[in-house]
């Protein structure tokens, strides 16, 4: 996994509460096989018309959001499927991580496991954000994960809550497998008692 | 354990049952009693094999190919998209490869993995059980915590048959009084759903409570713990009582003679006690609520069949308005028309939440001696419910009105397989998502009970249920 330590960088305002993971990734693309080259089919509907064009008023097809590396969005982004290829045609476009004021679970747990950053601010802050980002196209936020801070265009410096283990781990680029296998002897002694007291599981 | 006066949750204990490791930080790795598997579970396989990790409990896995595989054929050789084709069939291989039972194309006991799990007795009360697919609160209809994960974490679960996770808050939705005739399980979760809204449980695993509740049938409350990912909630449950003992028994995964004596005493203990606390409580009245139909393209744009498409005007937050203006737009709806005269194109009834045999007896109620009078498709959950309904006459009944009796899988509900809908068409469906584009680009899904499903196939609109019945 890809290491997350600071990222300065533009960041694309989508104003849109309930973001769900088939509009991030549409089901036709789910057919690859691979888990790279997601990113040119991010947001597909939205993005490109019938023909496979671009539609100009998409916020991701607008001058300098293209490069963008952050995404800033409404509430619960992410619900729906637990598809990861949501995460990957992120990733695989260029963000490494989405702001917003919730985030719906699976999607949460997701974009760490892939070296996502995916930050809650305050609603208030995050319109403040999006209102930002739609005056001036370009505004690069930076985001500061040892210290888990948010720099916005402004220069207001928000904190963000992460919990260590979390943050541990997308610092050092690390995956929870080999910290896993690692109990072991744990493992086996939960399932050699289970094997006794509930021989039916 | 012992002595703990605190009275406990349904939730709390089975969390308790299953703790292998409590860190200082929070996390507890969580023992997975089972592993459902699907034919996207193909890059988790994939990750294993290249990393070279042995899948750790085979025997507690199972996989059925669902998503990718046409309906209106038993042929793996039909599917056209190669990659799709790729994993159906790598399903079965990878099983042999690591010893997973799969129940495979072809095989009477294939169907949606939220459908086979309890039809083999797979899932059970009590237990943990998890799946790479949002719809795994299904399982938790039977009493047991259940939720769907990531392909990461599917990985993390053949490698470990463990899961990191932070202890979720608790919800419990209190559900009591009757529920009026030809109301059902659909009707109530979409009308949770509207009420607590789609982030509504994020955080939560939510208990499903009360009278209307405990009369719902397992195919009922498997349609509600189905939908709890819709209200943002990862885990629904609702505590087993003799219904669910009935449904377990003698199914051919289900413990048998002595084992299941001591299983369900254990089960017995599991309710929720009283004085328990829960983090949030939500209550509805079971009286109140109606046969439910949605208009917009979040599960949360639920209204009863006899109201009206909100105004979004009437939204106070700017985001909420302009989210259900678009939302409108794209169902080509304006407000204030009156749900009963939206003219449909299209009827899906299935899917994990609604192609169970009591789902296809409803629909099936209400086709009897009518004619559709737009295209209608009926995909039962697996081979076995198939075979049941067609032991019971019900294909005939539909065929006979016209509608169309298919293959099970999950077909239409996401379309994955390639059956969709056609840009602007106007879907009545039992599946679960309405969001944009989710059964085909452009298209229009209303998600509805399968009574109602079926009486917008025979009035060409959504049309109340209740006048239908009798
Ligand atoms: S029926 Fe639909 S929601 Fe259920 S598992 Fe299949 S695709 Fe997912």
């Amino acid at each position: 996994m890809q290491k997350f330590t600071t990222l300065k960088g533009v960041a694309a305002p989508l104003n849109m509460i309930n973001v769900d993971t088939d509009m991030i990734i549409p089901k036709n693309y789910l057919k690859t096989i691979k888990r790279t080259g997601l990113g040119k089919h991010l947001f597909a509907e939205m993005r490109f018309d019938e023909q496979g064009r671009e539609k100009p008023d998409f916020v991701l097809n607008k001058g300098p959001y293209r490069g963008a590396t952050i995404l800033v969005a409404g509430q619960n982004f992410g619900c729906g499927s637990s598809r990861e290829h949501a995460p990957w045609a992120l990733l695989d476009f260029g963000i490494r991580c989405v702001i917003a004021p919730s985030f719906a679970d699976i999607f949460f747990n997701n974009t760490f496991k892939n070296g996502i950053l995916p930050i809650a601010l305050p609603e208030a802050r995050v319109n403040e954000l999006l209102r930002f980002l739609l005056e001036l196209p370009g505004a690069e936020i930076t985001i500061d994960l040892p210290a888990q801070t948010v720099t916005g265009p402004d220069g207001k410096v928000d904190t963000f809550e992460i919990d260590a283990f979390r943050k541990h781990c997308m610092i050092n680029g690390l995956d929870e497998i080999g910290l896993t296998l690692e109990k072991a002897a744990a493992i086996a002694t939960y399932e050699s008692r289970i094997a006794k007291e509930r021989s039916w599981v | 354990m012992a002595g703990s006066a605190q009275p406990r949750t349904m939730f709390e204990k089975i969390w308790a049952n299953h703790i292998v490791v409590d860190r200082p930080d929070g996390y507890t790795l969580l023992y997975v009693d089972r592993h459902l598997i699907h034919d996207g579970s193909y890059f988790a396989f994939q990750r294993l094999k290249s990393r070279n990790i042995k899948l750790r409990r085979p025997d507690l896995s199972f996989g059925t190919p669902d998503h990718y595989m046409p309906t209106d054929t038993r042929r793996k050789e039909d599917i056209t998209n190669p990659n799709s084709r790729r994993m159906v069939t790598s399903l079965a291989i990878h099983g042999a490869e690591t010893g997973v039972t799969v129940f495979d194309i072809g095989d009477r006991r294939n169907g949606i993995v939220h459908v086979v799990g309890p039809e083999q007795g797979i899932t059970l009360p009590g237990i943990t059980l998890v799946c790479g697919d949002s719809h795994t609160s299904t399982h938790g209809a039977f009493g047991c915590l259940a939720f769907g994960i990531g392909s990461s974490e599917v990985t993390h679960v053949m490698a470990t048959q463990c899961l990191w996770q932070k202890k979720p808050k608790t919800m419990r939705i209190t559900v009591d009084g009757h529920l009026g005739k030809g109301i059902t399980g659909k009707d109530v979760i979409l009308a949770i759903i509207a009420k607590i809204g789609a982030a509504g449980g994020t955080g939560y695993v939510l208990e499903y409570a009360g009278s209307a509740i405990r009369g719902l049938s397992m195919e009922g409350r498997m349609t509600l713990c189905n939908m709890s990912i819709e209200g943002g909630g990862r885990a629904g449950m609702i505590a087993p009582d003799d219904a669910t003992y009935q449904f377990v028994a003698g199914r051919p995964y289900a413990p048998k003679g002595a084992e299941w004596d001591a299983a369900l005493a254990r089960w017995q203990a599991l309710p929720t006690e009283d004085g328990a606390v829960f983090d949030r409580e939500v209550t509805l009245n079971g009286p109140d609520i109606a046969p439910m139909v949605t208009f917009g393209t979040s599960p949360e744009d639920a209204v009863a069949v006899d109201g009206v498409v909100p105004d979004p005007a009437a939204a106070t937050d700017v985001v909420k308005r302009e989210g259900l203006t678009r939302a409108l737009q794209y169902m080509g709806l304006r407000p204030g028309t009156p749900i009963g005269d939206i003219s449909v194109d299209r009827v899906f009834i299935g899917s994990c939440t609604n192609s169970r045999i009591e789902d296809i007896r409803a629909a099936a109620a209400i086709a009897k001696g009518r004619k559709a009078v737009v295209p209608s498709w009926i995909v039962p959950g697996s081979g076995i419910i198939k075979e049941q309904a067609e032991a019971e006459g019900l294909d005939r009944i539909f065929k006979d009105a016209g509608f169309e009796w298919r293959e099970a899988g999950c077909s239409m509900c996401l379309g994955m397989n390639g059956e969709i809908g056609r840009p602007e068409e106007r879907i009545a469906s039992t599946s679960n998502r309405n969001f944009v584009g989710r059964q085909g680009k452009g298209v229009r899904t209303h998600l509805v009970s399968p009574a109602m499903a079926a009486a917008a196939a025979v009035t060409g609109r959504f049309t109340d249920v209740r006048r239908l019945l009798d």
